[in-house]
């Protein structure tokens, strides 16, 4: 069977556009191009509450994305929840005192880790644990805080 | 009574004894599959008459979804004060549901009913005998070029239709509506996950392209030979087709995405 140039151009054409397409898709749509090529590495922090924080959160310094919540566990013994964050190889200068807090995105938004450089010489590696960390607030929980000290002010006037 | 009770045996008898033969056929296409791999201008013409006569197609329709998605994304985020989040209305729902889905059953009802009524009247005409008495087996020269042939297109006509739609969303969302365009590109980017939706999606895309194409292949091989019955495989070729996108769709899903 001959086959005409017509049908195997268009043929290529259409295998092309389609590739063209996936790429588009890998690269321009979902978050593929943010982790290519660099490698990341680890560290942990222990928190008293997570809240909503989620396996994939980001992770901020400066309002700058640095790397992405990886694991989130439970301690058994501590009773405290430890997360693992993946940062970016590139961003390696980040000194041994740093803190960690977990933030709301807007009033309503999702929770990110937000990390606060300290002044220490030395830097974070693989494996590190952060030891200053702030849990996330919980509405509920402020909520609570706020009626109890309403209730205890008018008690004692 | 009695009588209904042997409806009953019948039909559930049909049911069964036409997903045995849908069986027995695809492991005989499996086996054929050799044939095209041999020969692969077998399956070029087929990817022309199957994937690229379908492009356009694909090509507008995922235009007009993506744009439609971005008008009545727009119209209901505003209420909201989420403009912004547009990008991920746009992309998630395209990558993950309707891209797979709507390409899907535009393939079944453009390439899956062609197939269905070329085979039908191949076997009508009695060309298929006749390849058997020239020993030439029709399953591999016929039945398998296209049916790889649909495989293959259905995730690439896919990623077209999920790109153009995002494009198109983009072109509604920041060219028309005035969104930000660097909220519309990071905010997609940082939600959806390589993995856990493109992936997927093609993933999705790979198992309806299997599934329409053996639909369409296996109604045109097993029609009755005549003009109706030919026009019965037809149609149902396209409606069991579409039962089984949706269907399907709503069990990868839920495997998929159940416990994210």
């Amino acid at each position: 069977m001959q086959q005409s140039k017509t049908v195997v151009t268009m043929v290529g054409l259409f295998v092309t556009a389609g590739l063209i397409a996936l790429f588009f898709l890998a690269m321009q749509v979902s978050n593929l191009s943010s982790f290519q090529g660099n490698g990341s590495y680890i560290i942990k922090a222990r928190f008293d509450n997570v809240g909503g924080l989620k396996v994939r959160s980001p992770v901020s310094v400066a309002g700058v994305r640095v790397g992405r919540v990886k694991t989130i566990t439970f301690d058994k013994k501590a009773y405290v929840a430890i997360v693992d964050m993946s940062i970016e190889s590139r961003y390696d200068t980040l000194p041994t005192d740093t803190s960690a807090s977990i933030f709301t995105s807007g009033l309503l938004g999702e929770q990110y880790i937000g990390l606060e450089p300290g002044g220490d010489e030395e830097f974070l590696g693989e494996g590190d644990t952060l030891e200053l960390t702030q849990s996330a607030l919980v509405l509920e929980e402020m909520i609570g805080k706020f009626l109890f000290k309403k209730a205890e002010g008018s008690a004692n006037n | 009574m009695f009588e209904n009770l042997q409806y009953v045996g019948r039909t559930t008898l049909q049911v069964f004894e036409n997903l045995g033969r849908g069986s027995i056929f695809l492991i005989r296409i499996l086996i054929g599959l050799w044939e095209p791999i041999k020969r692969p201008s077998l399956l070029i013409q087929q990817l022309y008459s199957v994937g690229v006569l379908s492009f356009l197609l694909i090509l507008v329709s995922g235009l007009f979804v993506g744009m439609v998605l971005g008008l009545q994304g727009y119209y209901i985020l505003s209420d909201f004060g989420a403009e912004q989040t547009l990008g991920v209305m746009v992309a998630a729902s395209l990558v993950r549901e309707l891209g797979p889905v709507v390409s899907a059953l535009l393939f079944a009802g453009r390439a899956g009913s062609s197939l269905t009524a070329e085979i039908g009247l191949m076997k009508a005409t009695e060309q298929l005998s006749g390849m058997e008495m020239m020993a030439v087996d029709p399953i591999g020269r016929i039945i398998a070029p296209r049916f790889l042939a649909g495989f293959l297109s259905m995730p690439l006509l896919t990623a077209i239709f999920s790109m153009i739609g995002v494009l198109g969303g983009y072109f509604v969302g920041v060219g028309l509506l005035g969104i930000d365009e660097g909220a519309f590109w990071s905010q997609m980017q940082t939600t959806l996950d390589f993995w856990d939706d493109i992936v997927n999606g093609v993933i999705k895309s790979l198992v309806f392209g299997f599934v329409v194409t053996w639909i369409a292949v296996f109604q045109g091989y097993d029609a009755i030979p005549t003009a109706e019955g030919v026009s019965r495989a037809t149609t149902r070729s396209v409606v069991y087709s579409a039962f089984a996108i949706l269907g399907l769709d709503f069990v990868l899903t839920a495997l998929m995405f159940g416990d994210a």
